[in-house]
């Protein structure tokens, strides 16, 4: 009796349902997001029609729902710099390109913020970092605001370095900066001070000169 | 590194303009973007079904036909598109993978002309996503298990003799397929017979036959045809000794026959008759002896060498093992609480045949299986009760679970394989990731080592997406005036600090000097692992060299002693390997050969280091990864 129940039971496989939750987190709670049009945003941005299609499309194609969380943008970093850590300063970088602040990044914020460090002039790629630095966004530089920053950076180094990385490294780098930053030694840095003082420095002006070329 | 992340390349440069008012040094010049960077549209004609798509869809893989300039061969010049004699319907799949960077399979097509397509269009199967990866593996294992039964079935029965076979291989194989030859055949047929002839003598001994004049009492008819049966018996044992003694003399791999299930049951269906030949005709030992003659029922599994179907049979049990065991175990449980119970209840009473426990497991095993021998019966009140629970129950925990029991554990033994399969592919899926890393790493390393060479003879083989890649990670070095290094060179200056002194010692692939602290890994060597991207083996030279490395690549006198360890010894410049991006032989030191004074440090200018060598890459099994 019990061999007949057995294969009669045996003959009923069932599939188990999937019961698969990993994709519940990447489904974004908000719907799909769509851009304004391209004739807005040609006027809103320094790009040409052709370079937004280009950016559009593969923005499209990595995030069909039209909006970039901070995880992925995360993931995307650390794939870019796999030698250290580079969430911490993708974290930064986030919040520098959210300028509405509501968590994930549009199209156009992300446009506008190309825009800027690509196409846009010296005084405002001087104001967008000043902003990235300004973690805060208080309007000031603080110390604890840059060692934060250079500690991001220095993260990305990851472990093998050469030379061996100093533990006071960040440090170091962030009292030379100030020293040259701050000029009423105040303790913070404005955006004027660190506009004047970039302005003055030759390396970064050349520097910033380099990055344009790079749709 | 992923496709979809060299949309982002750009991002990630713009992003980089954050850390230039922090730089100390200036950034480096970016890569002239030499390529077109207009976007056009390809067209691909596969066997008349017109594709269109990006040339930067394409671009994403580089490694494979589509990506690479591989597809030129492909290009026709008076239609102006890539035309591909190959079937549409794969070809969508394959067009698919490059836009959405996923590799689906068609749970429709045949798995072979699948692997087929993917083959032609050098893309590896690995990268099937998760979705379809289990099927494809079970498919895969599935048709590769039919060619394999269908080349043996072939080769068993048709394959025609090696013309130089020698005796001993002809008689194996006369053994192994009886149906070659007619000799084999017929004894094949004699064998069974005889298998056949023993076993029933074996049960016919033991019926009564009539008693002999003068006795009373019946006799097994073993005992009044003993000489008859002695003969046959004889006859039989000899038949199969000489049968054994053929095998073992015909078998290739003696102690593996030896050891094969068969010959063992050879073994002991003839042991009995010689042991017992052997042993003298003692009462006290016949006791012995007669249980030795049961062992000559497993001549009957002789049977197995004849019929398939008892094969399968024996396979099909091995297989079922575990549930079965398990199955066991949970009856074995139940007899043992119940047959506790009854003994207890049953212990107060006068001739109770409730003995023992180990007793009252006869009884709960004829109640649980609703036999009801009746041999053993409880006679008090609490014993009927426990009885009845018993009995009860026995219908519950061995007639419902048996068919609970064998699908659940149909059905967890699948899941056991799915969840090893998985645990598999995880793994296989962040070996993959982190060999990629490393792949990125070792390019930048690479990339940095070459940008000192004027003669860019080498660059070509990187795409735009590389150069601006290493670009980037160059700026960041600039940044925080530091570099990036490898782990050995890291273990290097670890210990050159510690221990004060600077000595130039090169990393080889075999030295176990001084290996300590920081440096644990120094000797591992690993295999050559060949990756999409790139295998390179990073060899930094002494660290005499590490202040001039940023200037100068290693030089020539390592290049000569590692030629002493390139595997195949071709150390030509060849820079239109498409799937090297670069291989630096890792230098050895022969521990004659002091370093010291051996390295000059102002080399003579090599044209260039990428050298193409199948020489074992070592690639470092930790890089910091960053959690993804």
């Amino acid at each position: 009796m019990g061999a007949v129940v057995g294969t009669l039971t045996m003959q009923i496989k069932q599939r188990r349902p999937s019961t698969d939750t990993a994709d519940d987190d990447m489904e974004m709670t908000m719907a799909s997001h769509r851009p304004e049009g391209l004739n807005q945003l040609e006027a809103q941005t320094n790009f040409s029609k052709g370079e937004l299609q280009v950016l559009y499309r593969g923005f499209k194609n990595e995030c069909p729902s039209g909006i970039v969380n901070e995880e992925t943008f995360k993931q995307i970093y650390s794939q870019f710099f796999p030698h250290g850590d580079a969430s911490t300063y993708a974290h930064y970088l986030f919040n520098a390109f959210d300028t509405a602040h509501s968590g994930s990044i549009k199209f156009e914020e992300f446009v506008a913020a190309l825009s800027i460090l690509l196409k846009g002039s010296v005084t405002e790629k001087l104001q967008w970092t000043f902003n990235l630095y300004d973690i805060n966004r208080d309007g000031y530089i603080s110390k604890d605001e840059m060692t934060d920053i250079v500690r991001a950076i220095y993260d990305m180094m990851g472990k093998y370095t050469y030379p061996v990385l100093k533990t006071d490294a960040p440090k170091q780098h962030v009292d030379a900066f100030f020293q040259k930053m701050d000029k009423n030694r105040d303790g913070v840095v404005t955006l004027d001070e660190f506009i004047l003082s970039c302005q003055e420095d030759e390396n970064i002006m050349r520097s910033l000169e380099l990055f344009e070329n790079v749709i | 590194m992923a496709a979809g992340v060299a949309t982002w390349l750009p991002f990630a440069r713009a992003a980089a303009v954050g850390w230039l008012p922090l730089a100390k040094k200036t950034m480096p010049k970016p890569p002239v973007d030499s390529s077109s960077r207009s976007d056009e549209i390809l067209y691909v004609n596969v066997s008349g079904v017109r594709f269109q798509t990006w040339k930067n869809t394409l671009d994403r893989y580089p490694d494979t036909l589509l990506g690479s300039s591989e597809k030129e061969f492909f290009y026709n010049e008076d239609t102006q598109e890539y035309f591909f004699d190959r079937d549409p319907e794969m070809f969508r799949h394959i067009l698919n993978f490059y836009r959405t960077g996923k590799l689906h399979y068609p749970r429709h097509e045949c798995i072979q002309a699948f692997d087929e397509e993917l083959a032609f269009y050098g893309i590896v199967p690995e990268i099937i996503g998760d979705c379809c990866m289990e099927e494809y593996r079970d498919r895969k294992k599935e048709n590769q298990e039919r060619l394999a039964e269908d080349t043996e079935a072939n080769e068993l029965t048709d394959a025609p003799l090696p013309p130089h076979s020698t005796p001993r291989e002809r008689l194996w194989r006369a053994f192994e397929n009886p149906h070659t030859s007619t000799m084999a055949l017929v004894f094949y047929y004699v064998t069974g017979f005889f298998i056949a002839v023993s076993v029933i003598a074996n049960v016919v001994e033991t019926v009564p036959c009539r008693p002999p004049k003068g006795s009373v009492k019946d006799l097994p008819c073993g005992q009044k045809y003993e000489l008859a049966f002695f003969c046959m018996d004889t006859a039989c044992v000899l038949i199969f000794t000489f049968e054994y003694l053929m095998r073992l003399f015909a078998a290739p791999s003696r102690c593996k026959f030896m050891r094969s299930v068969m010959s063992v049951i050879d073994v002991v269906a003839i042991m009995p008759y010689y042991i017992g030949l052997v042993m003298p005709e003692n009462e006290d030992v016949s006791g012995a002896f007669v249980t030795l003659r049961v062992f000559r029922v497993f001549r009957i599994f002789k049977f197995s060498r004849h019929s398939q179907g008892l094969r399968i049979l024996g396979y099909t049990l091995k297989s079922c093992a575990s549930e079965l065991g398990f199955l066991l175990f949970s009856l074995t449980m139940a007899i043992i609480i119940f047959a506790t119970v009854m003994f207890y209840a049953e212990k107060g009473t006068k001739s109770s045949s409730f003995t023992s426990i180990p007793a009252s497991f006869w009884y709960t095993i004829v109640t649980m299986t609703t036999l009801g021998y009746g041999d053993m019966v409880p006679k008090t009140i609490a014993g009927k009760i426990f009885g009845s629970i018993c009995s009860l129950s026995g219908v519950l925990v061995i007639a419902l679970p048996v068919p609970v029991i064998v699908s659940n554990f149909s059905r967890i033994y699948h899941q056991n394989q799915r969840a090893d399969k998985m645990r598999a592919q995880q793994k296989v899926r962040l070996a993959r990731i982190r060999m990629a890393k490393k792949g990125t790493v070792n390019a930048f390393f690479q990339y940095k080592e070459d940008r000192v060479d004027c003669t860019a003879l080498c660059v070509k083989n990187r795409s735009a997406f590389e150069h601006q890649h290493h670009h980037l990670l160059h700026c960041l070095e600039k940044t925080t005036n530091h570099e990036f290094t490898d782990e050995m060179t890291y273990s290097e200056l670890c210990m050159t600090e510690s221990v004060g002194f600077r000595t130039s010692r090169s990393t080889s692939l075999s030295s176990q000097q001084g290996a300590t602290g920081c440096c644990p890994r120094r000797a591992r060597r690993r295999a050559a692992m060949r990756l999409a991207n790139s295998t390179v083996s990073v060899s930094r030279g002494s660290i005499q060299e590490l202040d001039t490395l940023h200037i100068k690549p290693t030089s020539i006198p390592q290049q000569t002693r590692s030629s002493l360890n390139a595997q195949a010894g071709d150390l030509k410049l060849n820079c239109g390997e498409h799937d090297f991006t670069a291989a630096i032989i890792s230098t050895p030191t022969p521990p004659a050969n002091t370093p010291d004074e051996s390295l000059p440090p102002s080399p003579a200018p090599i044209p260039g280091i990428l050298r193409n060598t199948r020489a074992t890459a070592y690639t470092h099994d930790t890089f910091k990864i960053s959690s993804l």
